[in-house]
């Protein structure tokens, strides 16, 4: 088993009250199937959209956001799958993917190599 | 955190019903000509909501988290904005102080206050101004939190159009500076009416109307329902005319559940199972109407509520009591008359006298013209022919019928009537086959 992060990026807002609570539903129903079949570490946290950038050198800080809105992450979640194939089969299954974002699948690395 | 998943599934429509309060709410704080942005802080609640819970799972009590996160998004607001911009006038000096901020707004944030609020805004949506349509995509879109391509789904209406109409509608509300004051007794009753006519008009709309998908159509007479509770709930919205309206919608939303067999096919009175009709919503609905029986008000709502009482009362459509019906029409033509009544009149008619009384009864009807777009009117001619034997102008009026039948539902229902008239047996003596289907 190896371990992985999923970072969500983008997504169109939703238009109604009735389909932001669809969407949380659904992904509900998503983070709750992968802690049935054992592949959730952490369900990780939602990131606000605006922050600060600390830049290297002249260690200035600035103002986000750092990105459009498209390409913002949102959040990330932790899981365990097999293999990189396993975990981004699993990701296919992300609501946010509905909803024009995507998730970025990155192998966790390991530190007893 | 855990739990949430298990009960993701009971929260209902909570989003929509949390968003009637949420605007009334901070419409009251921030003033009227300041909708958009209580529109606007009550979509940042929900988005932060979804972007949270998505990931945590539900919290404890949703409607308490999305309260917080209304209030305190709308204290960020006024901190920011409070030298550029002005807020309710009653409350604006409460506002621009640190020393009173925080419990104005939390005040406006209990409970009673919301409820009230919320009548507020429904007050406030019946504004004359505006045309009755619009009032009710503004309930729909304000009061119960659905989106625009959802009230335009409801309404069978495009996009655009219905968009812009709840914009025309929204910029008439931000001219006046303050929600309609529902303290004062004289302006109470003075817009109550209005606000009735709404609320019948949502319900209609769900029970009658055009939109096809019955799940969509159940949702709108329940938000009707839903809203009239709120005015019942007030001293002075506990009139008369409140309690037969609630009446009617109780009687008649008892029905639904059987308008269709399990095909999705509408079907007429007399093919309905009233062994499945809601015997809890139709003893409510009696008792409402007894409530309303005080005083002298005799509204139109007291009428179809005791013709709706006939049917719901009735064990079949042969014992229903049609000369009662007829009578009670007769009231109706005289308190609010349109073709419509006047075409329900002629149909009980023909149960009571016969079909060519029926028919005497349709060809009197006045203005009769503005019946040409609605199938039901050559229907029940066309149903009245086939019970006099008269196949070939039956079959012509199904036709007409079916001509303008607005969705697939109508379609198919005329289109099974229509197949009728075709069968080699004779018609059979099947009263109540008029008008439209569930219709007395």
């Amino acid at each position: 088993m190896a371990e992985f992060a999923y970072l969500y990026r983008g997504g169109e807002r939703p238009a109604s009250p009735e389909q932001s609570q669809q969407i949380m539903q659904k992904w509900i129903a998503w983070m709750k199937e992968l802690a049935e079949q054992g592949h959730m570490i952490d369900r990780g946290q939602p990131l606000e959209r605006s922050g600060k950038l600390v830049k290297g050198g002249s260690r200035s800080i600035t103002d986000g956001p750092f990105a459009e809105t498209k390409d913002l992450i949102g959040g990330f979640t932790l899981v365990r799958a097999k293999d990189i194939a396993e975990a981004a089969e699993l990701a296919r299954g992300c609501p946010i993917l509905e909803r024009g974002g995507d998730v970025e699948v990155r192998p966790i690395m390991q530190m007893n190599m | 955190m855990e739990n949430s998943a298990g009960s993701a599934a009971n929260i209902g429509h909570l989003f929509r019903r949390q968003h009637g309060q949420m605007v009334a709410a901070l419409t009251r704080i921030f003033g009227m000509h300041n909708l958009k942005l209580a529109e606007d802080v009550v979509q940042d609640a929900f988005c932060r909501a979804l972007e949270v819970w998505k990931v945590r799972g539900l919290p404890e009590n949703p409607p308490a988290w999305l309260m917080a996160a209304a209030k305190n998004r709308a204290l960020d607001v006024i901190r920011r904005e409070r030298t550029a911009r002005n807020f309710a006038p009653e409350l604006d000096r409460l506002l621009r102080s640190e020393w009173t901020l925080a419990s104005t707004v939390d005040e406006h944030f209990g409970v009673n206050a919301i409820r009230d609020d919320l009548l507020r805004m429904m007050f406030s949506c019946c504004d004359p101004a505006i045309s009755e349509e619009s009032q009710v995509a503004l309930i729909l879109n304000i009061l119960c939190g659905f989106g625009v391509d959802e009230v335009a789904a409801a309404f069978v209406s495009a996009h655009a159009a219905m968009e812009k109409r709840i914009l025309r509608a929204k910029k008439i509300l931000a001219a006046s500076q303050a929600l309609f004051e529902v303290n004062s007794a004289g302006e109470f009753a003075a817009r109550l009416p209005a606000v009735h006519r709404a609320l019948y008009l949502l319900f209609n709309e769900g029970y009658h109307g055009a939109c096809a998908e019955t799940a969509m159509r159940a949702e709108l007479c329940r938000e009707a329902i839903r809203l009239l509770r709120e005015v019942l709930g007030n001293g002075r919205g506990a009139v008369p005319a409140s309690f037969a309206l609630a009446a009617l919608m109780c009687l008649n939303a008892a029905r639904m559940p059987t308008r269709k067999d399990r095909f999705g096919n509408l079907l007429p009175l007399s093919d309905q199972d009233r062994s499945l009709w809601n015997r809890e919503l139709i003893a409510e609905g009696l008792t409402l109407l007894e409530h309303s029986a005080a005083g002298m008000d005799v509204s139109q709502y007291h009428i179809e509520a005791a013709i709706a009482a006939a049917h719901a009362n009735a064990p079949n459509t042969e014992a229903t009591d049609w000369r009662q019906i007829v009578s009670l029409y007769d009231v109706l033509m005289q308190l609010r008359p349109s073709p419509v009544v006047a075409l329900n009149r002629a149909i009980a008619l023909g149960q009571s006298d016969g079909p060519e009384a029926g028919l005497r009864a349709l060809d009197a009807i006045g203005e009769s013209e503005r019946l040409t777009h609605y199938p039901f009117y050559a229907a029940a001619r066309a149903d009245f022919e086939l019970r006099l034997g008269r196949r070939d102008a039956a079959r012509r009026h199904f036709n007409d019928a079916l001509s303008i039948a607005r969705n697939p539902d109508e379609q198919r229902y005329l289109a099974q009537r229509l197949a009728a008239c075709e069968g080699g047996a004779p018609a059979r003596k099947n009263y109540a086959r008029n008008g439209a289907p569930g219709e007395g």
